[in-house]
């Protein structure tokens, strides 16, 4: 067993783990996060997509005893209260999203895409920064849309 | 994944001295964990390099780069002094896998995995870099053995990788649409020593094109490397290419290259 403490969403957590528990694995099961999802569980499809120390990660590919003594944000931990934080709010507007299993993976990836990226995104910069997401529903077009206007909406 | 133990030292030193038979080394982990998860590696024993500072960071001096083992794709790429220092070496790292992977993606794992498809061993072997273990310092050419394989010896860690700076530099490379790895991939460098053509995802490992670095040595220009055939022989072939495929986009990936420098 390995000892971890992981502040989430603002909340330090401790726990002593089987070393081979997953982050993903430690938020859901653990803490009974069950926003961020599974998808393929192979790293590819970015449904399990979490801030680690303020930069998306693959949660299912960073074992949780990696993160201790880091910070991760999930999508539990975006909205202010009862308001949507803006990249929410502009998936809500937009329609990004069918049937939601991957939005909670691409939300987080918008937010992080926006942070870490300098100067205004372009269609091109969201599109290659899905790279790692998934969506079987939509053909992105509207995911696309909603993260042009969620940047705008976290810079206003 | 089979059970293990779960180490993480604060020092090469310690990380050194904690290894043996059936340890295995964490950097990055986006390849180690996909492959503990299939069951196709187990270790006694994991050992985390994720909190040993030395082995983090990037250095620019008058005439190289150098860029510590647990320094991530995402760091190397949004360096403002590797982008000003080698343009090249900051697009590659730009390109390999997606944002979520480049967050945690390492360049020692990536080199240490040595993957026929990995981008980074291109760069090296280009830039004629120089790796530095915790025992001695190599040649790029003489780190990287074959698929899978480097010189390192059982409990040997990179620790860095010294850039000598190019007067100018290029990576272009073909990605299999659905996995996003190289089909292939072609470094052009321009050093001190001549031209230096590097192929990565086409062969067995990273190799070079001598005939490309003569003529572009003599003549930088696309023009130069027309004629210049890429022999298909013991280049991989799969579903989704054949070899004389490979070899042909080789070529191609060459010229994009020489066009983005000139």
């Amino acid at each position: 067993m390995t000892k971890v403490s992981i502040t989430v969403n603002g909340q330090a957590h401790a726990a002593d783990l089987d070393p081979r528990t997953l982050l993903v694995e430690f938020l859901r099961e653990n803490l009974r996060l069950t926003g961020t999802h599974v998808g393929c569980d192979t790293s590819q499809c970015g449904a399990c997509t979490v801030h680690l120390d303020g930069r998306a990660v693959k949660s299912c590919t960073v074992l949780a005893a990696q993160a201790d003594g880091k910070t991760v944000t999930t999508i539990e931990g975006l909205a202010a209260g009862e308001t949507l934080h803006p990249m929410q709010a502009a998936f809500r507007e937009h329609h990004g999203l069918q049937c939601g299993f991957c939005t909670p993976g691409m939300v987080m990836t918008a937010v992080a895409l926006v942070q870490q990226h300098e100067g205004a995104l372009s269609e091109h910069d969201i599109r290659e920064g899905l790279d790692g997401n998934m969506c079987r529903c939509t053909g992105y077009q509207n995911i696309v849309r909603a993260i042009a206007a969620g940047a705008a909406g976290m810079k206003a | 994944m089979y059970a293990f133990d779960y180490q993480r030292p604060a020092s090469v030193k310690d990380a050194v001295a904690l290894s043996g038979d059936e340890t295995v080394f964490l950097a990055g982990g986006q390849t180690l964990i996909p492959t503990l998860k299939q069951r196709l590696r187990q270790a006694s024993v994991m050992i985390d390099l994720g909190a040993i500072p030395e082995l983090r960071g990037i250095t620019v001096t008058a005439d190289t780069v150098t860029i510590g083992a647990m320094t991530c794709h995402a760091d190397v790429a949004m360096s403002p002094d590797v982008r000003a220092a080698i343009p090249g070496l900051a697009s590659l790292a730009g390109q390999i896998g997606d944002l979520q992977v480049r967050n945690c993606g390492t360049l020692g794992g990536s080199i240490a995995n040595n993957d026929p498809a990995a981008d980074y061993p291109a760069a090296l072997v280009a830039l004629n870099a120089v790796v530095h273990t915790n025992t001695r310092t190599l040649p790029a050419e003489d780190f990287f053995t074959g698929m899978f394989e480097t010189a390192l010896a059982p409990g040997e860690l990179v620790v860095k990788v010294v850039f000598p700076k190019p007067r100018r530099s290029a990576f272009a490379k073909f990605r299999n649409p659905a996995s996003r790895y190289a089909i292939a991939g072609v470094f052009v460098a321009e050093t001190g020593d001549g031209i230096r053509v590097a192929v990565i995802g086409a062969g067995p490992g990273v190799f070079r094109i001598p005939a490309m670095e003569e003529v572009l040595t003599k003549d930088f220009s696309v023009a130069a490397l027309t004629g210049i055939a890429v022999d298909a022989d013991g280049l991989n072939e799969d579903m989704h290419a054949t070899a004389a495929y490979r070899a042909h986009l080789i070529g191609v990936l060459a010229a994009r290259a020489v066009t983005s420098l000139t």
